[in-house]
């Protein structure tokens, strides 16, 4: 009988090992991601900390890596997140809206449902075929900062729709009933209180979105953005009427991630160096921005109780 | 009338699919009149733009596959052990910082990563490999593996902390440790949480662009061996696209080609996982 009893208890403690083991093994798995991060932000930041200057935000590309700058890229991609924001936000928003507060429950609003889905897993690179398809030659658009904008517009809608609908879902129904209770209509109601008390989360979402559009290369190589850009796009707001003026849209362009690209791929480490730097500003982009969801999302959650 | 714009709204990604078909079916249809379907699925070489053009995609698909494979070895394991950690094992306060901290990985733009396999990884892999190229798939496979290490963690903890918690406490009750609930019982309930992770880090991983086109170089090899340079079909559309090329020739048509052939390979896996989720799936 102690055989058989030690037998049972060698087997508890071997499956209390494993079960310690394994959480070694856990750690080492989120130590794995951590690092990797960290290690890319040294390696970035070592090389790249060293170009920042005054000089490097407000010069265009050269031939001399020394000279060059970012000029062109960083008011590109400001220009270009302007499009791609204006066009994804009414239709990413207006979509989840309408799924969540408007649509019947029929075959062909699960269609709609499965499509958003399975958009989100189209390579990018196929949105920019799609776009140097229609909107460049078909649209008649040109490689500009419209198509930019609108191509990585289409890119992010997904994702926007699919964070307008959480949030919107988190919305209690009695809130709704109140509303409707007191005679307002339906669009009064999506209007004054669904809308409004989802906007965290709608926010969230778009910031994410637009977050992963900075960064989006792939699909703007693809519809023949150019790497070397020494000129701005016209200003947008001029001195004599009308005042505003659209012609930047129509403008060639270049974005940071082009830029980078360019000179990661060439030969010489001055340009390296170069890249490290606007890869910098990319980082502290995309990552202030993703800083800033969290930041709202955890706000947002901590203040709304209901 | 607000109902219509909505509407509208919402039409409006159904018409975005209906565009990247129908933009790369009728942009592919000048090509495959000139090289017939069997040469583009059979020959073993890829040569468009050469005065004697070659246009076998195999190299192309071979590039992509050896890639994603690298990507997903390292993603799998590493993303599937943070998401059964962070789910049945790590405290509430290290989950609530650890979570959004791995998902930084996945934000960070892939041109950067770019740079990253490039001039740290492969310098780094270069000390244990001294024969390794400057370009290799090996890399640019294990960055993007890191880099769809959150969209794995992520989307399966979810899953996991969907499972009800008296099935866990069922478990315990008899006696089980922790990794033998997690392994046990959280998993396969949560496993078409699961396949869903696993298939949008493939479709990541196959769409992957400019890790590959910036660490994997850019040559078509027919080749299975990741310590090799060869590009994937992402890294051929880039590089044409950085090229000049007129709008009816036959080197623009292989693009649209080439964005068919990835396309229905992460619509394969796609309806390969929808199938898999459908047969396997938990409903409490």
């Amino acid at each position: 009988l102690t055989a058989a009893l030690a037998a049972v208890r060698a087997g508890i403690a071997r499956r209390r090992r494993y079960d310690l083991v394994f959480s070694g093994v856990g750690l080492a798995a989120l130590a794995l991601g951590l690092s990797t991060l960290g290690a890319l932000l040294w390696d970035l930041g070592g090389d790249g900390v060293g170009q920042l200057s005054w000089s490097f935000l407000t010069s265009f590309p050269s031939r001399h890596a020394e000279k060059a700058g970012i000029l062109s890229a960083w008011v590109g991609t400001a220009l270009v997140m302007l499009v791609t924001a204006c066009a994804a936000v009414p239709l990413g928003v207006g979509a989840g809206v309408y799924l969540e507060e408007y649509a019947p429950k029929n075959r062909f609003t699960e269609l709609i449902e499965i499509n958003i889905a399975n958009l989100a897993g189209v390579p990018s690179v196929v949105y920019g075929l799609m776009a140097l398809g229609l909107f460049v030659y078909r649209f008649g658009f040109g490689q500009s900062v419209l198509t930019a904008g609108l191509t990585l517009a289409l890119l992010i809608l997904p994702i926007v729709i699919t964070a307008t609908r959480e949030a919107i879902r988190a919305i209690p129904g009695h809130l709704r009933e109140a509303s409707f209770a007191l005679g307002a209509t339906r669009w009064e109601t999506t209007r004054d209180h669904v809308v409004p008390y989802s906007m965290g989360g709608i926010l969230t979402g778009v910031i994410i979105g637009l977050s992963r559009a900075i960064g989006e290369s792939a699909p703007l190589i693809t519809i023949g953005a150019l790497a070397f850009i020494a000129f701005l796009p016209p200003a947008p707001l001029q001195a004599e009427a009308p005042f505003l003026s659209f012609k930047w849209l129509m403008s060639p362009f270049t974005v940071l991630p082009i830029q980078m690209f360019n000179w990661v791929s060439r030969p010489q480490a001055a340009f390296h160096l170069n890249a490290a730097g606007a890869g910098l500003v990319l980082l502290t982009m995309t990552l202030a921005m993703n800083g800033a969801a969290i930041w709202l999302r955890y706000r947002f959650r901590k203040r709304i109780k209901w | 009338v607000v109902e219509t714009l909505l509407l509208l709204a919402a039409l409006s990604s159904v018409a975005v699919t209906a565009a990247i078909v129908g933009i790369l079916v009728i942009e592919s249809v000048p090509f495959f009149r000139v090289v017939p379907l069997g040469t583009f699925l059979t020959d073993t070489q890829w040569m468009p733009l050469f005065s004697q053009p070659r246009y076998g995609i195999l190299p192309l698909v071979c590039g992509t596959l050896v890639t994603t494979a690298v990507a997903l070895l390292v993603a799998v394991p590493v993303g599937t052990i943070a998401a059964v950690y962070l789910s049945e094992y790590a405290p509430h306060r290290v989950r609530e910082w650890v979570k959004p901290m791995l998902e930084l990985l996945s934000a960070v733009p892939t041109v950067v990563y770019g740079y990253f396999a490039l001039l740290f990884v492969t310098p780094a892999l270069q000390r244990v490999l001294p024969d390794l190229p400057g370009f290799n798939m090996l890399s640019a496979g294990l960055v993007i593996g890191v880099m769809i290490v959150p969209y794995i963690s992520s989307l399966s903890e979810d899953a996991m902390r969907a499972v009800p918690v008296h099935l866990r406490e069922g478990a315990y009750a008899l006696g089980s440790t922790r990794l033998q609930t997690a392994l046990g019982v959280v998993m396969p309930s949560a496993f078409s949480g699961i396949a869903a992770a696993y298939v949008l880090g493939i479709s990541r991983a196959i769409g992957e662009t400019m890790v590959v086109a910036i660490a994997a170089g850019m040559q078509p090899t027919m080749t299975w061996d990741p310590t090799q340079p060869a590009a994937t079909i992402t890294a051929y559309i880039v590089q044409v696209s950085l090229g000049d090329l007129p709008h009816d020739s036959i080197g623009y048509q292989t693009i649209f080609a080439a964005g068919l052939t990835l396309m229905l390979m992460t619509l394969a896996f796609n309806v390969a996982g929808h199938l898999l989720r459908k047969r396997f799936r938990e409903v409490y």
